[in-house]
């Protein structure tokens, strides 16, 4: 029952947020609303007994992610004209029909999902049983991630510095 | 009584408010959080899969999306930034040079 309420309520709040999301024309505004959507997903997935994983959540997207939009949307400080007028076009018309075709699709495979086993291990989203699984069974795609941070960091210090004058 | 299909359907809808911000915004900020919004829904899918199937192995994933959404969010704002300081603009539109 009261997963039903977190269920209902914060699923509203998450869907109602990404639609205010994609409809503010200011790009802070936008990244607000992706902000509640983040918070409300990470409530779902403590409903999901994910308490890690709701953490991380939190702390990475809603903490980090985020402040690297508004950074970049403060260090752009767009005027209004910059911004543009939203124009209606055949294509997006034509994306978004085959966008809500693509979500009739969703839903129907959603209906097919297996029923739930129950019964949870001891532990079930908890740091510990987690790291246990990251450092044994799944250790390579973990070191494969480390490669992409590395790279990531590389390409972005590249990118964003100014050329300098050569002397 | 909230099933796995419940959360899938909601995984869903957000995935697909997701791809309609990446088809109808035109400006690349905006395109980049309905990317995050995309992959966030899949995050959802997979910790409730993970709890339906009692194997912990989604959460495992969900961190590494989180890792990749964070090397994509890094790297694909400096490339608007230099793309800004290049020509001007964050419209997607006006970047034009390499369409067919």
């Amino acid at each position: 029952m009261a997963e039903a309420v977190v269920f209902y309520v914060f699923g509203a709040i998450a869907v109602i947020g990404s639609a205010l999301m994609i409809t503010r024309r200011n790009p802070v505004s936008s990244a607000w609303s992706l902000v509640i959507v983040m918070v409300c997903l990470a409530a779902l997935f403590v409903a999901l007994s994910a308490t890690f994983v709701a953490a991380m959540q939190i702390i990475v997207y809603a903490g980090a992610v985020m402040v690297l939009f508004l950074f970049v949307v403060m260090l752009l400080n767009l005027s209004e004209e910059e911004l543009g007028k939203p124009k209606v076009t055949g294509i997006k018309i034509l994306g978004i029909i085959v966008s809500v075709g693509f979500l009739v699709e969703l839903i129907a495979m959603s209906l097919r999902a297996p029923a739930e086993t129950g019964g949870l291990v001891e532990g079930f989203g908890q740091i510990i049983p987690i790291a246990r699984l990251l450092f044994t069974t799944y250790l390579l795609p973990f070191e494969i991630t480390s490669v992409i941070l590395l790279a990531a960091i590389v390409g972005a210090v590249v990118l964003a510095q100014r050329k300098r004058e050569k002397k | 009584m909230i099933t796995l299909n419940h959360y899938l359907v909601l995984s869903g809808i957000l995935f697909t408010v997701g791809a309609v911000g990446v088809v109808a915004r035109r400006n690349t900020i905006v395109i980049f959080m309905s990317i995050e919004l995309m992959l966030n829904a899949a995050n959802l899918a997979m910790v409730a899969a993970s709890r339906a199937l009692g194997d912990m192995g989604g959460h495992v994933f969900v961190l590494m999306v989180m890792a990749v959404a964070a090397a994509e969010a890094g790297v694909g704002l400096a490339i608007i930034l230099m793309i800004y300081r290049i020509r001007g603009t964050v419209n997607a539109d006006d970047m034009n040079l390499l369409k067919w």
